[in-house]
């Protein structure tokens, strides 16, 4: 029999009018603005538009108000609005060689063309707490640095030419590239599905994968072939027009991790690669990503399978921080009815023990 | 229409159509008032709001990959004298795309052609690139000037 219970509308109402007052805080204060946000929390809205897997500043920057800076909160309502709208089409591939690029590092090469740009980073600051941020000091500009644009080749380009390095690999088949968002997952993916998965997936989770693989669980020995951000054109092929439609641009991080392969039967002894491409200003996230997506071609590449990070189905299954947020906080809600089930259950289980005495255990171990 | 005059009209209308998409709408708001160009129009489509997914490719040259949508509003209207245009950019501006295919079907009619590009499209560009310089130049001071030390005797 099933027992439907009602209750709580009046103390849930109640609940979401306090929640929209502490949202809001001290009311002395003035209410942040979402241009505030992009403007100046900037990584948290990028986070939010890669994991939210929508590429919208103003919704993410919404978003984090609205979750109170609880991202993950954040990427849940962008992935529930995300659904509310109707698909246009296909962008044409995004061209990260002709990125507008804003930081550009190598660790294998110091002398690429194009150079080594630092761009805005946290590296070598020395984190410690800056308290003049605490007040409103202006900073300085930027310094600039007047010259020809160089322009900036991929390094995977450059190092593929003597075979060393494998090759970015075939174009894809007519049947176009796997769709996670239209079709639902089955084991195994393509790397297209895959990849599409870990653009989406938790920063922490794949963090986490990826420095498993670095301290011995499936070692991959990589290097951080190049790392580059900044904003690529976005185009799209429509019937009304006879040429690609300019849509402006987004600001990507792509990271092309280069890894030492001891080559198998049937490949001989070259780098390998790891891919990652986020959404916005996410180095650590596409480093993981790239790390990630190396370390799940270990079946392709005929590696021996050891470790967590190189099952597939276990990476990608739980890579989705809305799916896992939604099934563990989903233990929060009444269960009541499954408790009181499990209760009798134990209470009976117990009798039974009980009956049976100190001497009927001893009994049963000795017979097993 | 000859090939070459058809090819040379689409780049012209990619050109223009970039610059739009490219610029902030309240931007282009404030060129069309400075130009007086008309607004009247017929709308056969939107402003709409939806997504488009964005692709990237394996490796950056290798096979195609979904890498997660992007909002995107389009627009259709055509002006008195029958020219349609369309307009598609990032965002969720519905005013931009009214504006941006206003544009587009003005750029395409002799009488108001020349101004759209004189009075809208090429500050937008000069704006564009101006800004983009500026972000090359504020990236270029952060490369790294390496240098050699030279160490020991000789």
């Amino acid at each position: 029999m099933y027992v439907a219970v009602k209750g709580g509308e009046a103390a849930i109402r109640n609940a979401h009018r306090l929640l929209a007052d502490r949202r809001r805080g001290d009311r002395d204060l003035p209410s942040i603005g979402l241009d505030q946000i992009v403007e100046q929390l900037a990584l948290a809205v990028d986070r939010v538009m890669a994991e939210g897997s929508l590429y919208d500043r103003d919704l993410a920057a919404l978003a984090v108000k609205q979750a109170r800076g609880d991202l993950i909160e954040a990427i849940f309502l962008v992935r529930a609005y995300r659904t509310t709208l109707p698909r246009f089409g296909y962008s044409v591939p995004l061209d990260t060689a002709a990125m507008l690029v804003e930081r550009r590092i190598s660790a294998t090469y110091k002398d690429l063309p194009g150079g080594q740009l630092l761009g805005p980073t946290f590296d070598y600051t020395h984190r410690l707490l800056d308290p003049d941020l605490a007040g409103e000091a202006a900073p300085e500009a930027p310094a600039t640095r007047e010259g020809e644009a160089e322009p900036m080749p991929r390094v995977s380009d450059l190092l593929g030419r003597d075979g060393l390095i494998e090759a970015d690999g075939d174009a894809d088949t007519d049947k176009g590239p796997a769709d996670i968002t239209r079709e639902p997952l089955e084991f195994p993916l393509g790397r297209d599905g895959r990849l599409q998965a870990l653009a989406r997936g938790d920063e922490g989770f794949l963090l986490a994968l990826a420095y498993s693989t670095q301290r011995g669980y499936a070692r991959s020995h990589p290097f951080v072939g190049e790392i580059r951000i900044g904003e690529v054109e976005v185009e799209i092929e429509v019937p009304e027009l006879p040429f690609p439609v300019p849509l402006g641009r987004v600001r990507v991080t792509e990271c092309q991790m280069v890894n030492q392969f001891k080559g198998s039967l049937k490949a001989p002894p070259q780098f390998t690669r790891g891919y990652g491409l986020v959404f916005g200003q996410s180095e650590r996230k596409a480093m993981a990503m790239s790390l990630t997506d190396r370390s799940l071609r270990a079946y392709e590449l005929g590696e021996d399978l050891v470790a967590p990070a190189q099952d597939e189905e276990f990476v990608i299954s739980h890579s989705d921080n809305v799916q896992a947020t939604g099934f563990v906080e989903h233990l929060k809600l009444p269960h009541y009815v499954d408790f009181q089930a499990e209760l009798d259950l134990v209470r009976r289980m117990r009798a039974e023990f009980e009956a049976r005495g100190e001497g009927g255990v001893e009994r049963q171990e000795a017979a097993e | 229409m000859p090939r070459e005059r058809e090819a040379e009209i689409n780049a012209a209308r990619h050109r223009r159509m970039a610059a739009l998409a490219h610029a902030d709408g309240a931007r282009i708001a404030e060129l069309w008032t400075g130009a007086g160009l008309p607004v009247d129009c017929e709308v056969l489509r939107g402003p709409e709001t939806g997504l488009v997914m964005l692709r990237g490719r394996i490796g950056g040259g290798g096979g195609r990959f979904n890498l997660g949508d992007a909002t995107v509003t389009r627009m259709t209207v055509r002006i008195p004298s029958g020219e349609i245009g369309h307009a598609y950019a990032l965002g969720r501006d519905g005013d931009k795309a009214r504006l941006s295919a206003l544009a587009d079907a003005l750029g395409q009619s002799p009488a108001y052609r020349e101004t759209v590009e004189a009075r809208i499209v090429a500050p937008l560009l000069a704006e564009a690139e101006k800004a983009d310089r500026r972000r090359r130049g504020e990236t270029a001071a952060t490369k790294v000037d390496f240098f050699t030390m030279v160490r020991g005797e000789d």
